[in-house]
């Protein structure tokens, strides 16, 4: 690298002085720009909702406003997610001075009807009724559902109100106003308290304190004058999108938790790692990147200050493994994804050899605004042990199903009855599935388990990335712990023993047994298996695969029971 | 230093340490499947979990830390690991009797120690149909469904010989060690070096055996069967018969080959010296007259020439076109020899004991290896082979009374023998080409700078008649690189070259590390069996390859002087650039 004379640098600081400015002007040149608006149309276009006709709805939208003259006076957006998926695609209208309105399972047609019969009589009519013709009426969702009420919005904020694709918005919001404050008035080592106090612990599965962990990084010595940090986006238990979503909806505040972890640590540079069927997030990812270059937020001196900091995505290739921090190093580093021993631990010795830390979509997500509302604020919400707020990706057989976010220790109850709206199909409820396929079932009785790290962990499961599955009375058990133990053996890298053959021969053995030819002892050989992956595979992938297994063989011996050969031979599970 | 309890025990051991070898230090031994005292962990098998303060850890790749508490065994960790090694067991076909490695297998070892049941889990082993040996190279045998993943391999290929020829391929259960791009072994970057097979725990990576065709020759009434022996052979044979590394057992290894049959016994040794006359004059020549084809590089070692002819071609005019000296004996027992006894060469079979699987391959590498039409060396056997022979002929090799090697072809120097490590060419070298360009004899033979293991790559300066020899010795094929970057740079800048003599071994440790040697090699295995071929040249009375009487003989009665058209005819090669992967 060529070194910079001091009039080199001060020029460039000169240069991030004024960028900084020009950032703050975007937010309310945004502001004032908005303001012309008489209403505001949000309509989904995350990738549940594209996928379920999003786009058209949109561009349908577009037309109708066209058509009616209204371009000018309505703003039409396509936001990140809204939640409720199993009702999308939605679109929320909203009219200056009017409350807002929230349409489900939209369609192109229904989109032209809104324009028409909704929001045109109303413009410039504050004193009008809204009245409704019944085939729209039927498509109202009320935002009063406990679904909406009994979220708690922290990482979602920007989510489904606010253009993904749009800087200044995100300014106008407050985005980046965090790293400011970091950049300006506060030390690194004020940010690595502040972050320590909020008790954040890591979203992504394990809850490993995340001050704690960035304080590693922060005393690790510079390698050949770097350090890293990085983004883990390979999300992968079937069911779960919370990341690809939070990255979708808009990449800035992920973006703006890396930098101020670069300040508080002293990190050189970062990767953003995703996933490649996340095409969306991917996108936005790049966008932001793209932004932030060009705003001055990332590079050399940014702002003006001493800091300096680069950001770049590598696109993993979709291998559940590479979600484990060292697999994912390994797979940066363009080898196969196989996990490698710890330690040393990645702050010692990480991506390339170099101190680096992993953190997950959502904890970075939950960073600036820890530093904009400060610790005691995010403390407040949550339990003893688990802070702030835990975004679910609810699905399985519950009525709203969707991502949902909820403060820390909110009771399973809470979450499929209230949020949720109960099962789908009507009939009783059996279980939830938490943590993927590292997870555990939480059965019905245990319905007033608060969801927090060490809750979860007590019964068998755990918290994981935040996938949870909804299960009725018709599911067997059995199946669902083939289904998750038969996504963990294709899943398995093959590097270690355990994991490769234990995982394999459970799965043969546990598929015997819901074939109805299994026996007591080929239950106590699946246990024996269980135990040794545990105990004996390298990385969290291995040691947790058996969990499904053993957490259903816990809480549901009668139906394992139920399907043995021996069965009438008493000798119970 | 750091304090720890190991099963009650108090350990102290240097920091960085492993629990594992900490656990050494305390006479407990914790069973592995993949952690091979030579190389790093590759932490795959699970099987030397241990509880360290409450937490099950693999003790292989966890490093001691002050205070810390492990537990090598309860009832918890044993019933983990009998579990994995029986599920190890499963995708194994246990098929031992038949195994090359059978009774020197670490699987074996592990199964017989746990006494389990190998049949606790469905045996999910793919049929050999699915999963053929691969034999492609004639020199290394892969069978992949006796392979358990440990990575040692993989490993010794990719970071120790930088060669990339192995690879671990697929996912979970049908992850698979296989040839780079799922090729027969042959058509990979393969340069046939062995160390995967030096360094695998059971019998997925050997040698090809081909014990059965010597046999088959020695029974063969028109066949007059000969037999040479490599200098690396002698210090490592014996350590299958109880011997310690380094222990010389060349007497009683002539014994037992000429029980065997075979009607002359030689030593490769004599063979190492004249490559010395060879190679010495070519680089005398090169160094007096020849400056800018300096520098030059030794070619003895037959998967470094193909690794050279493969990746570094283009340093293929600075290699020394002496042949290899099993080749030279090859070349001589069928001309020389064979006229000396009156047997027509076609009616000769000429064995090697190498400690080597690439030498498997030199024999047939090029035209120059069949003189006449007749391939100069019929089978080259690794020292593992012959071990096999040694116990399927039954006989007490430890109480066999020491003989001699058979001349014209067996009497050699101490130079000849220090060919057997790292350095050691470049040593005998010396002594000659000291003698070859002032006349005078080296006064200090011995150059430690050059010939210790510990280093990858050395550099040495020697001033010879007021001129400096600059040296370079290189093993293990990952440290020769930094030599030939140098070179190169030197070369594309117009400078002078930073060598001017290179001498290079695929193997760490030279030939006594070699691919083809006994198992368990580690650094003080190498370093025992270097002293083993030191003490063979230090109690040796000639130490110079130009003094041995039965060289000079050699030259005199038939090849006239070193590169002549004769000795260019029988002792010299040619190397051509081929492509790093055959399809």
């Amino acid at each position: 690298m060529v070194e910079m004379t001091p009039e080199q640098i001060e020029k460039l600081k000169a240069v991030g002085r004024m960028q900084k400015d020009k950032l703050l002007q975007m937010g309310k040149d945004f502001t004032a720009n908005n303001e012309k608006y008489d209403a505001t149309i949000f309509t989904c276009n995350a990738t549940s909702c594209h996928s379920g006709g999003g786009q058209n709805v949109y561009e349908a939208l577009k037309q109708a406003l066209e058509t009616a003259g209204l371009s000018e006076r309505v703003r039409l957006v396509a936001t990140g997610c809204m939640g409720l998926c199993a009702a999308g695609p939605m679109t929320r209208i909203e009219i200056k001075g009017r409350k807002p309105f929230l349409y489900k399972e939209m369609t192109p047609d229904v989109a032209h009807l809104i324009v028409e019969q909704h929001i045109k009589p109303l413009l410039g009519h504050p004193e009008m009724e809204l009245k409704l013709a019944p085939h729209l009426q039927e498509k109202e969702l009320s935002m009063d559902l406990p679904f909406f009420t009994k979220q708690r919005r922290v990482v979602l904020k920007h989510l489904g109100s606010s253009d993904p694709e749009d800087l200044g918005e995100y300014v106008a919001n407050g985005g980046y106003q965090a790293l400011i404050k970091c950049l300006f008035e506060m030390t690194p080592e004020q940010v690595l308290d502040e972050i320590k106090k909020s008790g954040l612990r890591g979203r992504g599965g394990g809850g490993f304190p995340t001050g704690k962990k960035w304080e590693l990084l922060a005393k690790a010595p510079l390698v050949d004058g770097e350090k890293f940090i990085i983004c883990n986006g390979d999300e992968g238990d079937p069911g779960a999108y919370m990341d690809s979503c939070i990255l979708g909806g808009g990449s800035h505040a992920v973006l703006e938790g890396m930098l101020i972890a670069a300040y508080a640590t002293g990190a050189t540079s970062g990767w953003f790692y995703v996933r490649a069927e996340y095409p969306l997030a991917l996108e936005r990812v790049e966008l932001a990147i793209k932004q932030a270059k060009k705003a001055g937020i990332l590079g050399k001196n940014i702002f003006g200050t001493d800091f300096s900091f680069m950001a770049e995505l590598r696109i993993g290739a979709g291998a559940f493994v590479c979600g484990e921090e060292t697999a994912l190093m390994m797979s940066l580093e363009g080898n196969k994804g196989t996990p490698r021993p710890r330690p040393p631990y990645p702050t010692e010795k990480g991506l390339f050899q170099k101190p680096t830390i992993i953190n997950n979509v959502e904890t970075w997500a939950n960073v600036p605004q820890i530093i904009l509302n400060g610790a005691d604020w995010f403390a407040s919400v949550g339990t003893e042990t688990s802070k702030g707020t835990k975004v679910f990706a609810l699905t399985g057989k519950v009525k709203h199903s969707g991502l949902v976010e909820v403060p820390m220790g909110t009771t399973v109850k809470e979450m499929v009855e209230d949020v949720g709206g109960g099962t789908s199909t009507g009939k009783p409820f059996k279980a939830v599935q938490t943590g993927g396929p590292s997870g555990g079932v939480i059965p019905a009785k245990e319905l007033n388990l608060p969801l927090c790290y060490e809750e979860l962990k007590k019964i068998g499961s755990m918290m994981g990335s935040g996938g949870m599955i909804v299960m009725d009375e018709s599911d067997s058990m059995v199946e669902i712990a083939k289904f998750y133990l038969g996504f963990t053996v294709d899943e398995s890298c093959g590097k270690c023993a355990p994991c490769r053959l234990g995982g394999y021969q459970m799965l043969k053995l546990l598929t015997k047994i819901a074939d109805g030819k299994g026996t007591h002892a080929d239950l106590e050989k699946i246990k024996e298996i269980g135990s040794a992956m545990q105990k004996g595979s390298l990385c969290g992938l291995g040691q947790t695969s058996p969990n499904p297994v053993l957490s259903t063989i816990k809480y549901f011996p009668e139906e394992y029971e139920a399907l043995l050969q021996d069965k009438d031979e008493k000798k119970g599970c | 230093m750091v304090t720890l309890t190991i099963d009650g025990m108090e350990v102290k051991v240097p920091e960085g340490t492993s629990v594992l070898d900490a656990c050494r230090e305390a006479q407990v031994i914790v069973p592995t499947l993949c952690k091979h005292p030579d190389l790093e962990p590759t932490a795959a098998c699970g099987i030397c979990i241990v509880k360290i303060n409450g937490r099950m850890l693999r003790s292989c790749c966890t490093p001691v830390a002050e205070g810390m508490q492990v537990i090598t065994r309860d009832p918890d960790i044993m019933k983990a690991r009998k579990t994995i090694v029986e599920l190890i067991l499963s995708r194994h076909p246990n098929d031992c009797l038949g195994c090359l490695k059978n009774g020197n297998c670490e699987l074996q070892d592990l199964a017989q120690e746990f006494a389990l049941d190998k049949d606790a889990f469905a045996n999910i082993t793919p049929t050999s149909e699915e999963m053929p040996i691969d034999k492609s190279t004639g020199c290394i045998q892969i069978d992949p469904r006796k392979c358990v993943q440990c990575g040692r391999c993989v490993q010794v290929c990719q970071n120790v010989q930088n060669v990339y020829a192995l690879s671990s391929l697929k996912r979970g259960i049908h992850t698979r060690m296989a040839p780079a791009g799922d090729l027969p072994l042959d058509d990979s970057p393969c340069i046939k070096c062995g160390q995967c097979s030096a360094h695998c725990p059971t019998g997925a990576i050997t040698e090809v055996d081909e014990t059965g065709k010597v046999w088959n020759y020695l029974q063969d009434a028109t066949k007059t069967c000969v037999v040479q022996i490599a200098p690396a052979v002698r210090v490592a044979l014996g350590e299958a018969f109880g011997y310690k590394s380094g222990d010389l057992v060349t007497g009683k290894i002539y014994a037992v080959l000429r029980r065997m049959g075979f009607k002359a016994v030689f030593d490769t040794n004599f063979a190492a010296d004249l490559t010395i006359m060879e190679e010495g004059s070519e680089f005398v020549k090169r160094f007096t007259t020849e400056p800018e084809r300096l520098p030059l590089i030794t070619s003895c070692c037959p998967a470094w020439v193909d690794y050279l002819e493969k990746i570094d071609h283009d340093m293929i005019d600075h290699f020394s076109t002496a042949k290899s000296p099993q080749a030279m004996l090859g070349a001589l027992a069928k001309t020389y020899y064979a006229e000396k006894i009156g047997v027509e060469p076609k009616d000769m079979i000429v064995v090697s004991i190498m400690p080597c699987t690439a030498k498997k391959w030199e024999i047939k590498r090029s035209a120059e290896m069949f003189h006449d039409g007749v391939q100069n060396i019929d089978v080259s056997l690794t020292t593992r082979e012959l071990v096999r022979m040694i116990k399927q002929m039954g006989v007490d090799f430890n109480n066999l009374p020491d003989e001699e090697a058979d001349s014209p072809l067996g009497q050699y120097s101490g130079a000849g023998t220090i060919f057997g490590f790292s350095g050691g060419v470049m040593e005998a070298a010396l002594r000659t080409a000291h003698y070859l360009i002032t006349g005078k004899e080296l006064e200090n033979l011995e150059f430690d700078q050059i010939t210790n293991l510990n280093e990858g790559a050395k550099e040495m300066t020697l001033t010879i008649a007021g001129k400096e020899i600059h040296i370079a010795v290189a093993h293990g094929i990952k440290n020769v690189s930094s030599v030939l970057e140098k070179v190169r740079r030197a070369k594309a800048n117009g400078e002078k070259t930073p060598y001017d003599f290179i001498e290079v071994m695929a193997c760490p440790g030279g030939c006594v590390g070699g691919g083809g040697q006994p198992l368990g090699v580690t650094n003080a295995v190498r370093k025992a069996r270097q002293d083993g071929l030191k003490n063979d040249d230090r109690k040796s009375k000639v130490r110079c390859s130009h003094l041995n009487p039965d060289i000079q003989k050699l030259y005199k009665e038939y090849l006239g002087a070193p590169l002549s058209e004769k000795a260019e005819e029988l002792l010299h090669t040619h190397y051509v650039a081929r492509p790093l992967y055959n399809k």
